[in-house]
């Protein structure tokens, strides 16, 4: 391997050095999280787009792995539809996986901003991989947010040790925006749920060593969506767990996407998370802080098709000149920037609102919104910069439409986070 | 065009501002790449500039981090604490401010403790090899050290000296340009690429030894590595507690860009081409 340096970002003020020593975290304790951050807004005039040193040199092995490991290897797993196993095997060596865990589990207790520093480098490399890894915090955020000491030790525990995916089972074929439509029903026999139902389009749902699942505990029409459901961790080699093929699907085909049947899934009564009727509330929670990762993975999607677009257009020549000397591509290259940019404040804005403790679901669903959309246009205007080279499998830039297309679907569709956008908006003009 | 030993090296060092290809994209110079062009073509590279001054480059700006060759004398050292070989890895750096953060990465992938040499300024600007060796060798008195891994060169000036200035101070042994190096009992073997091919000899401890390119590959730092760096400690110096005089006893007189290269002419036949020397007065 050609040894290649980190790249430390040469701009500093004293001013900010002082605020920032090295060693700041922002963790998602709210009194102490706010209280530190008081001091540092004091320190420099209220607002910073100033990283510390940790979070460079974390930013920094993500995209030496990215840049080195994941781009050369993205064509073939895309191509074959092999998980990429080996790469998510070096990414947890590096430590670049299951940041959130809590350091009494044996992980780094990092907080979402970290997180989605360290995504936005790994999705530029590619979104497959990027996406089988973000399913892996999915899942384990019902458990980092509502799980009991013991449920943290045991399932996050196993996570820190090996390398092992989790999987979040929400979705089913017939209800996917429409949680509270779910029909996979959980049944009390003693001291264990009986669960029985499909679920489909689950990431890792193949390679899961464990699922968080939501199930309905309370069919009465009557019942609220608030209180009828409950969240189960299951082990996925429990007796009636049947995952389906794999699926073959337009883009991100490394990661592993498949339909599950729960055929009378005996679960544990020790594995509800907080308790019966309390599963909506941990699913909806745990989106607060998987929606800016998910945001960043877009970002970085963006950011390579206007890196590839800009290459490309500074070597191919027409008319006597580069590309990128034509107005017209110069202006599709400023646009594509200008939206790589936003999309990147938007998801560090919803990151950090989270990290400060703060209630985050209005720039959380914005930074989503904006990056899905912003993925998909940049990518289709990378694939028009190099121009026929662009339809062609031979060049980088088809794989980036076709696996931009995801970024508005899942994790909450475009259109279900405008719904949310409008509601918190107009909630808080009401106020 | 670069003998095909050469071609390797610039290839790799596309993110320094020590690249030979002045101006000019790495890639469309070097043909003899690996099959690492694609993503190496993803990084930007840097447009070496001379100073309107021409004093030297313009380094404002310019992203510095750690020498390809040290990182590899980094990675040497950490190997040998891992196999219980030495008690004790220290990385020393001469600068300003900015090189503890390259400090800190060699304390990311395993060094115990730092030692930032603090020069800046003009002094700075006119620290060469001598300088650096001076303080080395003041530091590996004070230190006790035992053995001294430093990268053959830096990229950026190629001076290939400091290595072996430190030793001849010392009178230490040195063994360089290593592609291999391995303790046995009181003696490094060291394995060095020479241009007629490799030579092994040993080599009594206390030594200086420099690392070239196939002695190891470094490894990453991992993120919990890079937080637990963060207890370590990086102990500030200056050379004068060192009784080192920085002062240079060389002059930039001028910096220049290369030539820029000429186009040629082609010619149909031999003799065209005989005529065309003659003409050039060559032959």
């Amino acid at each position: 391997m050609t040894p290649l340096k980190k790249n430390t970002d040469h701009r500093f003020s004293n001013v900010l050095r002082a605020g920032f020593q090295a060693g700041r975290r922002f963790q998602s304790t709210g009194p102490q999280a706010s209280a530190r951050a008081a001091a540092l807004r004091e320190a420099h005039g209220g607002f910073s787009f100033e990283l510390t040193d940790q979070q460079k040199e974390f930013q920094e092995v993500a995209r030496k792995f990215a840049r080195e490991e994941i781009v050369p290897a993205a064509p073939s797993y895309d191509r074959s539809g092999e998980y990429p196993f080996p790469l998510i095997k070096r990414a947890w060596e590096l430590g670049l996986i299951n940041g959130h865990i809590p350091e009494d589990c044996g992980g780094m207790g990092l907080g979402i901003f970290d997180a989605c520093l360290i995504t936005e480098e790994l999705a530029f490399g590619c979104t497959g991989v990027q996406t089988a890894i973000e399913a892996n915090s999915l899942g384990q955020m019902p458990v980092i947010i509502a799980g009991n000491d013991a449920q943290k030790k045991k399932y996050l525990g196993r996570m820190a040790e090996e390398p092992l995916m989790c999987a979040y089972c929400v979705t089913e074929p017939g209800a996917g925006s429409d949680v509270a439509g779910i029909k996979t029903r959980a049944v009390k026999k003693g001291d264990e749920y009986v669960v029985n139902g499909q679920k489909m389009w689950i990431t890792n749902g193949g390679k899961a060593n464990w699922y968080f699942l939501l199930a309905c505990t309370d069919p009465d029409p009557k019942c609220p969506a608030s209180k009828a459901f409950t969240g189960f961790v299951v082990e996925a080699d429990t007796p009636g767990v049947q995952p389906g093929r794999k699926e073959l699907n337009m883009g991100q085909r490394c990661s592993d996407t498949r339909g599950i049947t729960f055929e009378d899934v005996r679960i544990p009564k020790e594995n509800v998370l907080i308790g019966e009727g309390a599963g909506f509330k941990i699913a909806m929670g745990a989106f607060d802080k998987t929606r800016p990762p998910v945001a960043a993975g877009a970002t970085g999607l963006a950011q390579r098709a206007l890196e590839e677009a800009t290459k490309y257009a500074l070597e191919r020549k027409t008319f006597g000149k580069f590309i990128a000397e034509h107005q017209a591509v110069s202006f599709l290259l400023a646009e594509m920037a200008m939206k790589v940019e936003l999309a990147r404040m938007a998801y560090q804005r919803a990151a950090w609102e989270v990290d400060q403790g703060r209630r985050n679901t209005y720039y959380a669903s914005i930074a989503k919104a904006f990056a899905g959309d912003i993925a998909n246009q940049c990518a289709t205007d990378a694939v028009q910069i190099f121009g026929g080279n662009g339809f062609n499998s031979e060049y980088p830039v088809e794989k980036l439409m076709r696996d931009a297309k995801i970024y508005q679907i899942y994790e909450g569709t475009a259109q279900i986070q405008r719904l949310i956008i409008s509601r918190e908006h107009l909630g808080k003009f009401k106020q | 065009m670069h003998r095909s030993s050469e071609v390797k090296h610039v290839a790799s060092y596309l993110n320094t501002r020590g690249c030979e290809c002045f101006g000019q994209p790495c890639e469309s110079h070097c043909p003899v790449l690996t099959d690492r062009t694609i993503h190496v073509q993803l990084k930007t590279f840097i447009k070496i500039r001379v100073k309107p001054d021409r004093t030297g480059v313009v380094t404002d700006g310019v992203k510095h981090s750690m020498n390809p060759f040290c990182e590899i004398a980094v990675e040497e050292a950490i190997k040998l604490k891992e196999k219980k070989l030495v008690k004790e890895v220290v990385a020393v750096s001469c600068g300003p401010q900015q090189v503890q953060e390259t400090i800190r990465t060699a304390l990311a992938m395993g060094a115990d403790r730092g030692i930032h040499v603090e020069v800046s300024g003009k002094d700075y600007e006119t620290l060469g090899p001598l300088q650096v060796s001076k303080i080395f060798a003041a530091l590996a008195k004070k230190e006790q050290a035992d053995l001294i891994i430093l990268g053959k060169q830096a990229i950026d000036d190629d001076c290939n000296q400091t290595g072996q200035m430190i030793a001849a101070l010392l009178d230490w042994p040195q063994g360089t340009f290593a592609s291999e190096m391995t303790l046995e009992a009181d003696k490094m073997k060291v394995v060095r690429e020479v241009d007629g091919g490799l030579e092994t000899i040993k080599i009594k401890l206390p030594a200086v030894v420099t690392a070239d390119l196939r002695l190891n590959t470094p490894r990453y730092a991992t993120l919990p590595n890079i937080m637990k760096a963060k207890k370590k400690k990086i102990a500030n110096v200056k050379p004068a507690d060192l009784g080192v005089d920085v002062c240079s006893r060389l002059e930039v007189l001028k910096v220049d860009e290369p030539p820029q290269r000429q186009a040629g002419v082609k010619v149909e036949t031999v003799d065209d081409l005989v005529g065309k020397l003659k003409e050039a007065g060559r032959v």
